[in-house]
């Protein structure tokens, strides 16, 4: 186990050590102490380390993520995991706005709640927050799996694409285009790998499944009033 | 018959209802849907036309043209970037997107400005393989959709342009529409064959120039502080917009005016949103000067520059280099009269044609059909590219050594006067014949 305290080493020197690492590195586990709220932590990594990061951080933290495991042993500011690729990133805490933004890969999982424009234009990222999500969730979300425990704020799914969102508690209001959807034994499916996979304990029948009513898919004056 | 006894006036057609407008509401109305194209503005509006070069005189001597050095290579990115862009003119091509353009134009775009010395961009849906293969120095739009975005190819890129804004439609995003969604572009982007893909306005997991500094400052540490951070703005607020873009980190600030192009827009948002590309400058140029970062922090113009004249007066206003889009199709091979008759076909007019988002240019360039892309020769294109980039470049530097100047970059503000009292205030040089700048103090 390498550790690298953030109070004595610049955050440049941070990620340029844990970016240096390839694929067939030994050094595969690796700690971060002190990371005390500094943006940026841990961007794109691109190999299979075990990084546990001890303590909160602000922006964008495993940022464009290829492959690393990364654990956040407390909660994370805007942006976690934006555009992830692959790999997976557990936030024991909360995480804030725009949680696993434009991710098109790997498995985010958040144990406490997330803020607004969770999953905002996902592109195949599978995302399980254990707790609530904010409102605007999912906005645009064009495919992977954003699954949630708890409640969703408002407009949840506003103008989805072909993302599955499933919800356990109650939806406060839908937005444009997306409705509630049959749960098929395939969806069932997934959604009990992703629970399991993050170490949730809950059941996949606990859930509602929303997609895509699909009719704002190309351009038509009648739906104008949607937008 | 005409009866003399009565005479009539000859009919005339109203100003405010001209022959266009009407057009526009007979279709307004028949189809209940606004008018979508590509391009820029196409009113009129002042421009680099409306200035003149003064050219040497006793109190200024020129440089021999053809053997007195003049040089026009520029150095974008020096702020913070390890490995700044050096580019052997001043003339760069602004980002176009593989999906509203041919896989044939990207190719020919790349070609063109590598046989040139200087750089192309990526747009909308990310980067391919023949873009890279084939551009020297390539920057990587970084844009709201994210569409095609990866750190593999961000890695790849020689700067990051961040947009926030375009000339053609500031606080607009984009749309693509279902008919130029190929196969390839749906899986670029990662969403179903055609459908319409929409382009964000804003960015997903930013809001605001705070948020900015982090984002640029997440780009740098995933691209060890390589390369430059572009950020593009739209011809809005330019004063604080670049303001705002530098206190934000910005290695380079593109500035597009109005005149601008897009693949697909609202005619209405084109035609009344933004500022003209002649306004947008100075108070550009004074903002980098207010924070002391005029050169350190590179300004580059685009919105409608198409001569060796206009990039010589966008330099001698205070820019660091110019960005071409629309020319650059056009030297490619866009609304060549060679395909007069099949514009004709598609109701509009070689010159005319700007129906970019319905994917059936008939010079293969906005489009993604086989048939139609094939139709362009992305080495004969290439070729004819550097040719016009060489004759603009020329033409630059003609007008550089006539105002005694060495390096292109020296011409100044000085060096110009004003033909109408709109571009003289905008421009803020003298008004042609006086020592006028409207709003300024007699100087």
């Amino acid at each position: 186990m390498e550790t690298i305290d953030l109070t004595k080493s610049s955050l440049r020197d941070l990620n340029e050590i844990l970016q240096r690492q390839s694929e067939i590195t030994n050094q595969k586990q690796w700690e971060v102490i002190n990371p005390k709220g500094a943006h940026a932590v841990a961007v794109g990594l691109n190999a299979p380390l075990e990084l546990s990061i001890k303590g909160s951080t602000g922006y964008y933290c495993g940022g464009m993520n290829q492959k690393a495991n990364i654990k956040v042993y407390g909660s994370v500011g805007p942006g976690v995991c934006e555009n992830m690729m692959s790999g997976c990133v557990t936030i024991e805490g909360d995480a804030s706005q725009y949680a696993g933004a434009t991710g098109q890969g790997g498995l985010l999982v958040i144990k406490g709640n997330a803020a607004s424009r969770c999953g905002i234009s996902m592109k195949g990222i599978n995302i399980v927050v254990h707790g609530n999500i904010g409102h605007m969730s999912a906005f645009m979300a064009q495919s992977g799996n954003l699954v949630v425990l708890g409640d969703a704020g408002d407009a949840l799914g506003d103008s989805l694409y072909e993302a599955r969102l499933f919800v356990r508690g109650n939806v406060k209001s839908l937005g444009a285009d997306c409705v509630e959807k049959e749960m098929r034994p395939e969806h069932l499916n997934i959604l009990q790998d992703l629970l399991n996979r993050s170490n949730a304990n809950a059941d996949a029948k606990e859930f509602k499944r929303y997609g895509s009513a699909r009719s704002l898919y190309n351009f038509d004056i009648d739906n104008a009033g949607d937008y | 018959m005409t009866d003399h006894r009565k005479p009539h006036t000859t009919p005339v057609k109203s100003w405010t209802f001209d022959d266009h407008t009407n057009s526009y509401i007979r279709r307004a109305a028949a189809t209940g849907i606004y008018d979508i194209r590509g391009g820029g503005a196409k009113r009129r509006v002042p421009h680099f036309d409306d200035l003149l070069f003064l050219g040497a005189s006793m109190s200024r001597y020129p440089l021999e043209g053809y053997r007195e050095k003049c040089d026009t290579s520029v150095k974008l990115g020096t702020r913070y970037a390890k490995n700044p862009i050096e580019l052997d003119i001043p003339i760069t091509i602004a980002g176009m997107s593989f999906g509203a353009l041919s896989g044939q134009a990207k190719e020919a775009l790349g070609r063109g400005a590598s046989a040139a010395g200087t750089s192309t961009t990526t747009g909308d849906g990310g980067m391919t393989p023949e873009e890279r293969g084939h551009s020297t120095k390539l920057v990587y739009q970084y844009l709201p959709s994210r569409y095609g975005m990866n750190p593999d190819d961000l890695r790849k890129a020689d700067a990051i342009e961040i947009v926030v804004g375009q000339g053609a439609k500031p606080g607009g995003g984009g749309m693509l529409l279902g008919q130029k969604i190929s196969d390839r572009v749906a899986e670029m982007r990662n969403l179903p064959k055609g459908i319409d893909q929409r382009s964000a306005c804003r960015h997903p997991d930013w809001t605001g120039p705070d948020d900015l500094e982090i984002k640029i400052l997440e780009l740098r540490e995933i691209t060890s502080w390589k390369v430059p951070i572009y950020i593009k703005i739209g011809g809005a607020r330019p004063y604080f917009d670049t303001t705002l873009a530098i206190k934000a980190g910005a290695d380079v600030v593109v500035l597009d005016g109005m005149q601008g192009g897009t693949a697909a827009t609202q005619d209405v948002f084109i035609e009344h949103v933004g500022q003209p590309t002649l306004a947008c400058i100075r108070p550009a140029v004074q903002a980098l000067q207010d924070l002391g970062m005029h050169r350190k922090v590179q300004l580059v113009l685009s919105g409608g520059i198409r001569t060796g004249a206009d990039v010589a007066k966008a330099l001698a206003l205070g820019a660091d280099a110019v960005s071409i889009g629309t020319a650059a199709l056009i030297a490619l091979g866009d609304n060549d009269p060679r395909w007069e008759k099949e514009y004709n076909k598609l109701g509009t007019t070689a010159g005319a044609y700007d129906d970019w988002h319905e994917g059936l240019d008939p010079a293969g360039i906005t489009t993604q059909d086989p048939q139609l892309s094939a139709r362009l020769d992305p080495i004969l294109a290439g070729q004819r590219l550097k040719n016009y980039l060489k004759v603009m470049t020329l033409e630059a530097q003609t007008i550089a050594r006539a105002c005694g100047k060495n390096h292109i970059l020296n011409l100044e503000p000085e060096d110009l006067c004003a033909l109408t009292m709109e571009a003289a205030a905008m421009a803020q040089v003298p008004l042609s014949g006086t020592n006028w700048i409207p709003g300024k103090p007699d100087v």
